[in-house]
């Protein structure tokens, strides 16, 4: 499989701090993985984000070595507009990310400021909008809409600029349980139908697991674990590197690796409770 | 003693935002308010510390009515960490964000100082003493916000999504500051999506559904009403939903993991 995105030893120091933020960090993603990106508050995660999205070292200056390619691209060579191609970024907070007076303008802001040609634009706004159910509200103003809605609408601008990685950074964290979970099948649904690649930086895991395929955790900078969820999740150092183990993962790893059929998946809390009503003597 | 009569709250846009709300929370309560994006809780929280007055009934802080008092005389006794902790940070440094509120308050130099490094202390924040606020990490700045908020001891300490990019040993330092609230006699109300968060704490549960209070009492009932959590959109800490869908179960739910994997050990041999 294509590596969509390879981080060859990448270190980067911020202006005027005592220590680099990130250290000797090796990474490689697969087209259409989900992977988790964890570690304690304060390790260094945006940081990492920000040089595989470009704004390192194009926009924050610091002393940068290693090497970061996306879909091919050197990050460091390439220029923002192109990278913001390859790239998206869904922050926290839609709020942050959506100003426009009707969805779909906003949709088309990315696709607008790269000058794509009218119809090419259109077509772009409506894929993305049909794809995340909310072409209804195409002309909406977005300020009117519920915060799950905010987010898909903030998605879909992602989504419109055609990159083959998105970021995530705590998606669901603003978002009530049930939606937060649309989200994630959402992510899936994506991932599924356009072969997206997605990073996210999720502290909650109890969702997300349910998707991902990977979990790299850092740590002071540094990559500390990398491998399946079910891997990852069984590790005794997770939770000491901050990492919230869902409940049911934990009486799971007491149930045996029969709980885990694939050496990836991890249970729901029926799954888990059908095989202790079935195992129970 | 903070006492919601008959609350309805209007916004200028004409929507309802509050719709005849009544609870009461009493000095030393802790509670939890879930709900649906939208359903209602920040605006509930505003109306304590006196952000909004009711379009119609009352609110009272012990026994004052808020219409009858200014946001900084109720933010004394009621402290808010808001969710967005960007809406809340202004100083030039983590000290002088502390201090500020204090200074406001009138409290002595030699007492703010001493309020500041605690504050400092507890939130692991020594080496961002001297950086601005606005530098720090999003957990950070959420840290920060608490430890303002804690610094001028308030009678009632309202969070709004306090876990929100916190990594799990924050969370764990969180629920032992909400224990330690509660211990000193605090009233304390949690507003949070983040169900397996708030399930070990046991609290006093309310659960808001556009504007209304759909569902209120202790964790350990309320959660087991699949149904009406569904209505408000949220769903049931994983422990509960395991201990439901097991034959043969203990008379309470799990409260913990070790309580679930002790049972289960017994099950499974």
């Amino acid at each position: 499989m294509a590596k969509i995105l390879r981080m060859d030893k990448l270190n980067f120091k911020y202006p005027g701090a005592l220590h680099r933020t990130i250290v000797d960090f090796d990474l490689q993603v697969e087209d259409g993985e989900v992977v988790i990106l964890a570690g304690p508050s304060g390790c260094g995660k945006s940081t990492l984000l920000r040089a595989v999205n470009g704004l390192i070292p194009h926009m924050y200056s610091g002393d940068y070595s290693g090497e970061v390619t996306v879909s091919g691209a050197v990050v460091k060579d390439e220029p923002m507009r192109s990278l913001a191609q390859k790239v998206g970024f869904l922050f926290q907070n839609p709020e942050n990310q959506i100003f426009m007076f009707s969805v779909e303008r906003d949709i088309a802001f990315g696709l607008e400021n790269l000058g794509v040609p009218r119809d090419e634009m259109r077509k772009r706004v409506d894929e993305a909008m049909a794809q995340l159910g909310i072409s209804h509200l195409a002309r909406r103003a977005p300020h009117e809409l519920s915060d799950g809605q905010k987010q898909r609408v903030a998605l879909a601008g992602v989504l419109a600029m055609g990159p083959g990685l998105i970021i995530l950074d705590e998606p669901t964290s603003l978002l009530d349980p049930m939606t937060a979970s649309e989200l994630v099948e959402l992510l899936d649904r994506i991932r599924r139908e356009k072969g997206t690649t997605f990073i996210v930086v999720e502290h909650r895991l109890d969702l997300l697991v349910r998707i991902a395929d990977r979990i790299v955790v850092m740590s002071a900078g540094r990559k500390e674990l990398d491998g399946s969820c079910r891997e990852v999740l069984a590790d005794d150092r997770a939770e000491g590197y901050g990492l919230s183990i869902p409940a049911v993962v934990k009486i799971g790893n007491m149930m045996g690796p029969g709980m885990f059929r694939g050496g990836k998946s991890v249970p729901t809390a029926s799954e888990l409770a059908n095989e202790v009503n079935s195992r129970a003597v | 003693m903070i006492e919601f009569k008959d609350v309805t709250f209007v916004h200028p846009t004409g929507t309802t935002a509050l719709d005849h709300v009544s609870l009461t929370i009493g000095d030393g309560e802790a509670l939890a308010v879930v709900g649906e994006n939208g359903a209602g809780k920040t605006t509930l929280i505003k109306h304590i510390t006196g952000l909004l007055k009711p379009t119609s009934g009352a609110v009272l802080v012990d026994g004052e009515d808020s219409r009858e008092r200014t946001t900084a005389e109720l933010s004394k006794k009621v402290g808010v960490a808001f969710q967005n902790p960007d809406h809340q940070l202004f100083s030039e440094n983590v000290e002088e964000e502390i201090a500020f509120a204090l200074r406001n308050f009138g409290f002595g130099e030699e007492l703010v100082k001493q309020r500041v490094d605690w504050a400092i202390n507890f939130f692991g924040l020594e080496e961002y003493r001297r950086s601005s606020p606005l530098t720090l990490s999003g957990g950070e700045k959420k840290r920060l916000t608490i430890a303002c908020i804690l610094s001028w001891d308030p009678g009632v300490v309202v969070l709004d999504e306090p876990t929100v990019g916190q990594d799990v040993i924050q969370k764990e330092k969180l629920s032992e500051i909400i224990r330690m609230l509660k211990s000193a006699g605090k009233t304390v109300i949690v507003v949070s999506h983040d169900i397996e968060f708030l399930w070990p704490m046991q609290t006093r549960v309310v659960v808001m559904s556009r504007g209304r209070v759909i569902a209120d009492g202790p964790a350990a009932e309320l959660m087991l009403q699949r149904e009406t959590l569904a209505s408000a959109r949220v769903s049931q800490p994983q422990l509960v939903a395991l201990y439901q869908a097991l034959k043969n179960r203990p008379p309470a739910p799990f409260v913990h993991v070790h309580d679930a994997r002790n049972w289960i050990a017994g099950l499974v041999k």
